[in-house]
């Protein structure tokens, strides 16, 4: 229908265009109350950045263009990536940002979820209290969710790094584990590459014995002619990473154990940081900071008693995230997504400008909240 | 009352094989005009109706409802109509046409032997290179859900209609994912095929059109040609 939207029929024009102006002004005036200064990035973003950061998989999510000089553009898939560019721009410093607008989403064929929908959003950059930062952001988005029935979840993808980086291998392992975080089945499988003695292939056997044997360039070129960018260098390179691989200790049971232990931690914010510390002693630095933000959160009028948290929480569909994570759902309506959600990504603004700094902030999609509210009329 | 259109490749010999395995089971379709005439019939059906389209375009055509039934690959259908099963129902594949779509890397990488192997290699390439590793494909969308079910990570696809073999050696990519019915274009371009790099196995394909508009005539017609053909219509 020409006037529906996201969740919400007729909201295009008339009162129900209203309703969502309204609602979209309010949180605009909540975040800015909260000493955020209003930003408005471009619609339409150099494609190259966010397929560098996210990867191929994002064009299957996002709509690509093309302009003839400007080359391969993107319809912006989210605010995080060019609020976090502007701030960079700017000097970077402390800063506060609020924005709202349109995001637009290629959705699965069949699937019912809308193509183009509104974020509202509060980053907070460069605080010097991680931890009560974390819980301002969370509070603020609490706060502008007000009565509307929703129920909060809460993750850190800190303890996900902090457990692999208290492994006892290679940083080369560490590593690998650390860039597949986000894809659990790729992670485990390489959890379990690492842990057991795999079985060497005919082919592989050959390979390993060049290396030792310093015959590898020999290997290499009987194979027929050398081509591609990929030179005979680097296939050598990983011939030695391939031995040493062989040869490291596999990991033991009690470790695998330990992540797994970690990874599958559920408990409130408040029990959190005493669980941790009994399942994995050595991560008492990550279990201070969960502890810290449980206080913070109660300091801030939350009940962190209650407020679930699971360390895989966000694992999946949340990206980039790195620290803390929440999201706020609507129980009883499944039909919405969640009402909204939100992080830390110091990482991320690492990877996207000089030195980075910390940073924190959460969207609240408008209008599954006032679809949620009974939906504007 | 409307006519069943049955799309079938317009030429050579997907159109050949098509039409004997059509004759196998019976059915007899003459191509009418002259030779270059895209036109024919299917004789003892009046109506059905013959429509001769490129194979690449029947998937579009069922998908629209355009054709009730259609001849073409299964990589074809798969590629050009995402979430294709919501549209479209494969009634029985034909035996011909056979093609895999596999993951070829240089016979040169001693190091890779799997999508693991490619995993890893994709990594120490980016952080070597400064770019993802390339793998030259048409088939993009089947290519991208496949490697992200797999869990493979720092890859971008580059764009290849023809002559993907050749990608590697022109140094504009380092991987290809591509069509493969015999292995001699891999071999004679020195690549060798991924462990665990098949894709999709693909073959000639009767599809149904389950947005075109089936009414009794068309049902009947269908009815009458899968009794010939021996399938039970579901």
């Amino acid at each position: 229908m020409v006037t529906s939207r996201a969740y919400l029929p007729n909201a295009r024009l008339g009162e129900g265009l209203a309703d969502v102006r309204a609602e979209v002004g309010r949180l605009m005036s909540g975040f800015i109350a909260n000493g955020a200064q209003p930003v408005e990035p471009a619609a339409l973003l150099p494609a190259d950045v966010l397929i560098d950061l996210y990867g191929e998989d994002l064009r299957a999510r996002a709509y690509t263009t093309h302009d003839p000089v400007e080359g391969e553009l993107m319809l912006r898939p989210d605010f995080t990536v060019p609020v976090v560019q502007m701030h960079m721009a700017a000097g970077s410093g402390a800063a506060r940002y609020a924005y709202a607008g349109s995001v637009w989403r290629r959705q699965e064929p069949g699937s019912n979820r809308p193509t183009e929908y509104l974020q509202a959003g509060f980053e907070v950059f460069g605080g010097s209290n991680p931890a009560a930062d974390d819980a301002e952001v969370f509070a603020v988005l609490a706060a502008a969710l007000g009565d509307l029935p929703v129920h909060a979840n809460t993750g850190d993808m800190g303890l996900a790094f902090a457990v692999v980086d208290a492994l006892d291998t290679n940083e080369r392992r560490k590593g690998a584990l650390r860039r597949h975080i986000w894809r659990p089945q790729r992670f485990k499988r390489l959890l379990e590459r690492y842990s057991e003695q795999a079985e060497t292939s005919v082919e592989r056997a050959a390979l390993l014995q060049a290396v030792k044997g310093g015959s590898v360039m020999d290997l290499i070129k009987s194979k027929g002619p050398v081509q591609g960018v990929r030179t005979p260098q680097e296939v050598a390179a990983r011939g030695e990473i391939l031995v040493n691989e062989k040869e490291a200790a596999a990991l033991s049971e009690t470790a695998v154990k330990l992540v797994s232990d970690v990874l599958d931690l559920k408990s409130t914010m408040g029990a959190a940081a005493g669980q941790l510390r009994k399942i994995a002693p050595m991560l008492a630095a990550t279990a201070d900071q969960l502890e810290a933000r449980a206080d913070a959160l109660s300091d801030a009028g939350m009940d962190a008693a209650t407020l679930p948290f699971a360390a895989s929480y966000g694992r999946t569909t949340l990206e980039y995230y790195d620290g803390f994570v929440f999201g706020f759902h609507a129980p009883d309506r499944p039909d919405l997504p969640q009402i909204a959600q939100g992080g830390r990504y110091d990482a991320l603004t690492r990877v996207l400008g000089n030195g980075g700094v910390p940073a924190v902030g959460g969207i609240i999609r408008p209008e599954a909240a006032l679809a949620l509210r009974g939906g504007a009329k | 009352m409307s006519v069943l259109k049955l799309g079938l490749p317009s030429k050579g010999r997907l159109q050949e094989l098509t039409i004997d395995w059509f004759a196998e089971c019976g059915i007899t379709i003459e191509r009418t005009g002259s030779g270059r005439e895209y036109a024919g019939r299917v004789v003892g059906f009046d109506n059905i109706e013959l429509v001769l389209l490129s194979a690449g375009e029947i998937p579009k055509e069922l998908a629209a409802g355009r054709i009730h039934l259609g001849v073409t690959g299964q990589d074809l259908v798969h590629e050009k109509i995402p979430g294709w099963q919501q549209k479209i129902t494969e009634l029985t594949p034909m035996g011909f046409g056979h093609a895999d779509l596999i993951l070829a890397v240089p016979n040169s990488w001693v190091d890779v032997e799997n999508i693991d192997d490619l995993d890893a290699v994709a990594a120490a390439f980016r952080a070597k290179h400064g770019f993802r590793l390339r793998i030259a494909t048409k088939y993009h969308n089947v290519v991208r859900e496949f490697l992200l079910a797999q869990g493979v990570a720092d890859y971008q696809l580059v764009d290849s209609q023809g002559a993907t073999e050749g990608t590697i050696k022109n140094l504009t990519a380092e991987a290809v994912a591509d069509i493969t019915s015999s292995g001699d274009t891999l071999i004679a371009n020195h690549l060798k095929i991924l462990a665990d790099g098949l894709i999709l196995r693909s073959q000639a394909t009767l599809f149904r059109s389950d947005v075109a508009d089936w009414d009794s005539q068309a049902s009947e017609s269908l009815a009458k040609l899968l009794g010939s053909v021996g399938i039970v219509n579901n």
